[in-house]
């Protein structure tokens, strides 16, 4: 495998981290006025993800600064196409990321309601933002020879991208509901787990479709193997639920989304960035990559990066493993 | 207006507003770290108390500092594409690296320290907010090494027209940046012993029931304050000499030194319009030889002026862009000038109410109510400092967005008006702009109550309750 294969898995991999980890504390904010029922409720939910929400985004942050140090035709068209998607959902992540640390700090129903609010639509937002985006990559945009958007602000919106927006929404709220489901316990861990049951046929549907429009669009026959892995483990996911086995349910879930993952990007490849224009103002891999000196640096790092993230960051959730009820919340 | 001008600003305006919380947290994440060890060392809860006061101030700040950070590393891509091809080889390899090294542990770590109270042994909790601080810091290198390529470009080659990345302990061990982190670092701490000070002064008049909490921090903000002073001169210094020779039209500009001098002065202030390169109607209050000094160490030396630079420039990079409109290579000379002047009269400023405050508690003594109020205003001098350095620095480039090097490596430079992404509208840039400096200003009033409610409570020293029996946690958001 060469450097810029390599380098377009790795941001594959992130992508994954991103979509898993940050999946389910989208989800939380997403269903906060559903199963949070009185603030001790919300603070209950809000507190599953405390303390890790912010490194599960950082997975997006090291997903956008890969993509600008291994393939920075990619970054730039991508980026610059999506502006006011993107601006919307810049918004949408700083309204999520002070929420959680301001919600607090001031002890009066008005300033928490305010703040629930912050959490509960930047979620949908930013979920919403995450499956537009990543699907008009994948689907493809329109793009001149330099690179630039052909068409006006809104030219990256297709009816694919909208049912990818629909399909990580979805994924997200049944992927937030298992991890409540999972990292709670009481009268809040039943809803949760219900609901997840009760949605997921509806809420992972939208996932089903769009892998399948670019399966038929963009896949190979070996694309098939993931798309049908997602189906699979999104089906047991739900088995494993109904048998009251929360952590194989969200294990399974994460293995969905690596098959999701795997099918969106088998599909990609060997193109970064599809244009719908003309096929020969598409970024491939091997067009878009930087110098190979760029990316061997870039693999030493992420070498031995890549597994210090992941040990630390597991550490961090075995550190807050218990399950959270009412009665852990001090009084405000 | 048009799109160039339009992104400008919000990269000015985004930027500014995140270094206002950067180096709060760069310098106070390392003072609450050693707060922190004191009282895991001593036992004595008025160590405990501080941690926990200025790690609540910590907190508020670092959230809204993380939340306009990300908008940083997308705004290279969204508004400035050409750019980010053009340097993508180099630039987009600090920035990723910041990410996978140091922003990971930077958000796990501080996650584990905010929660970790009472789940995990005292010095695990401990080792978190160190490794929290500890990568802000790390952290702040490779955005500096970023900066520095911009304004230094070393470890490349012109390959097709790009840059391309062939060395990168060059870029990693830039002198520009071996000069700007210490400086960079030195200011954040500045910041953070005005903030010590100034809040604690303030606390010190108002109760007198935490006397000794805030008679702690303000000592120890007050030497913080003091010994980053020094520091920032020393490392300005150096920096500068480096600029004398890396970028001799930002440090012309920031002097509007419009003539080539020999010996050059150092001017105080100007009294008229600085705007003009030509110096006419200009009366400036020198210090004889002072420039010369402090680009060369050398009080004869030869300073080379606006004018002259103007003509070097135009030889060596050309007189028009593509398009056939002239190339203006002096930056904007008010700006420039008194930037410059500011910056170093705030940070003045605040290292003399360290030092001043210092002075006011010897031996047991109180701040008096006059210098509480005083402090109180004060939080704001090393803040600004810091804010027109960095306008400085980034105005005193322009036209370029990549300086040119003048030694070492050939063909290397982009200029602002490139980099900008051809595509994108007025409308789009003026949305975006519009939107994020609400966003910016609404969060702004929001942190401010936060602060202000935050600096008011009475301080906490109770032990947190570590037992595993106990079945409420001792923070939950």
């Amino acid at each position: 495998m060469n450097l810029p294969v390599l380098w377009f898995c790795v941001i594959a991999l992130l992508w994954l981290g991103y979509l898993f980890l940050e999946g389910f504390d989208f989800g939380v904010g997403m269903l906060l006025p559903v199963l949070g029922r009185t603030d001790t409720e919300r603070r209950v939910l809000i507190n599953t993800i405390g303390p890790v929400w912010d490194g599960n985004e950082v997975w997006l942050l090291v997903a956008g600064g890969a993509t600008f140090a291994a393939f920075p035709g990619w970054y730039a068209s991508l980026f610059s196409a999506s502006y006011l998607p993107l601006v919307l959902f810049l918004v949408a992540l700083i309204g999520r990321g002070v929420a959680f640390e301001y919600r607090g700090k001031i002890d009066s129903h008005r300033w928490r309601r305010s703040w629930d609010t912050v959490i509960f639509l930047s979620s949908w937002v930013a979920a919403i933002g995450v499956g537009l985006v990543l699907t008009a990559n994948v689907t493809g945009i329109p793009l001149d020879a330099h690179g630039d958007r052909v068409g006006g602000p809104l030219a990256i919106v297709s009816w694919q991208a909208l049912l990818g927006a629909l399909a990580v929404a979805g994924f997200a709220v049944v992927h937030g509901a298992v991890f409540l489901a999972l990292k709670t316990s009481g009268d809040i861990r039943e809803r949760a787990r219900r609901l997840a049951v009760k949605a997921a046929p509806f809420a992972l549907a939208p996932l089903a479709a769009v892998l399948l429009v670019v399966q038929f669009q963009r896949g190979s026959a070996l694309t098939w193997i993931p798309l049908l892995l997602v189906v699979v483990c999104a089906a047991l996911a739900v088995h494993r639920l109904l048998a009251d086995r929360e952590g194989q349910a969200f294990a399974l879930l994460g293995v969905a989304v690596a098959g999701a993952v795997v099918t969106l990007f088998g599909s990609l490849y060997p193109d970064v960035l599809p244009s719908t224009v003309d096929p020969a103002n598409s970024l491939t891999v091997a067009g878009a990559a930087s110098s190979s000196y760029t990316l061997t640096v870039m693999s030493w790092v992420a070498l031995f990066g890549t597994p210090a993230v992941l040990v630390y960051q597991g550490w961090t959730y075995w550190v807050f493993r218990k399950r959270i009820a009412t009665t852990h919340i001090p009084v405000a | 207006m048009n799109v160039l001008d339009i992104a400008r600003w919000q990269f000015a305006i985004t930027t500014v507003y995140h270094f206002v919380m950067v180096p709060l947290t760069i310098g106070l994440a390392i003072l609450v770290a050693g707060m922190q060890t004191a009282w895991v060392r001593t036992g004595n809860p008025r160590y405990l108390a501080m941690t926990r006061f200025w790690g609540r101030i910590l907190l508020i700040n670092f959230a809204l500092g993380v939340a306009t950070g990300i908008v940083q590393e997308f705004q290279f891509g969204m508004a400035w594409s050409d750019y980010s091809r053009f340097v993508g080889d180099v630039f987009g390899a600090p920035l990723a690296m910041e990410g996978l090294i140091a922003f990971f542990v930077e958000s796990t770590f501080l996650g584990l320290w905010i929660f970790g109270w009472d789940r995990l042994p005292k010095r695990v909790h401990l080792a978190c907010i160190w490794a929290a601080a500890v990568a802000t810091n790390v952290s702040a290198f490779f955005i500096l090494a970023a900066n520095s390529w911009m304004q230094h470009p070393v470890g490349v080659q012109l390959v097709d027209g790009k840059p391309r990345l062939t060395d990168i302990w060059a870029v990693l061990g830039n002198s520009t940046v071996l000069a700007t982190f210490p400086h960079t670092l030195a200011g954040a701490f500045a910041v953070a012993g005005t903030v010590l000070v100034g809040i604690s002064a303030w606390r010190l008049w108002k109760a007198k029931a935490d006397g000794p909490v805030f008679r702690s921090s303000l000592k120890l903000g007050a030497w913080v304050g003091v010994a980053a002073f020094v520091a920032v001169a020393v490392s300005g210094d150096a920096q500068a000499k480096l600029m004398f020779q890396q970028q001799p039209m930002k440090m012309a500009a920031a002097e509007a030194l419009c003539h080539t001098e020999q010996p050059a002065g150092f001017s105080v202030l100007a009294v008229g319009d600085v705007s003009q390169p030509d110096c006419e109607n200009v009366k400036s209050i020198e210090l004889p030889g002072l420039l010369s000094f402090l680009a060369n160490s050398d009080t004869s030396s030869k300073v080379t002026g606006v004018t002259d630079l103007v003509g070097q420039y135009r030889a060596k990079y050309g007189s028009t862009y593509a398009d056939g409109t002239p190339i203006d290579y002096v930056p904007m000379l008010p700006v420039t000038y008194w930037a410059f002047r500011l910056m170093i009269g705030f940070g003045v400023l605040a290292a003399a109410g360290c030092a001043l405050a210092l002075w006011l508690i010897r031996r047991g003594r109180g701040p008096g109510r006059w210098f509480a109020r005083l402090a109180l205003f004060g939080i704001a001098t090393p803040f600004l400092a810091n804010a027109l350095g960095w306008i400085f620095t980034e105005m005193g480039r322009q036209p370029f967005v990549v300086a040119p090097n003048p030694s070492g490596v050939d063909g290397v430079w982009m200029f602002t008006a490139q980099a900008v992404s051809g595509k994108l509208t007025v409308g789009e840039a003026l949305t975006s702009v519009i939107v994020l400096t609400l966003v910016y200003g609404v969060l702004a009033a929001v942190e401010a109550v936060l602060v202000v409610r935050a600096v008011r409570k009475p301080v906490e020293a109770a032990e947190p309750d570590d037992t595993p029996s106990s079945d409420v946690f001792t923070f939950a958001y």
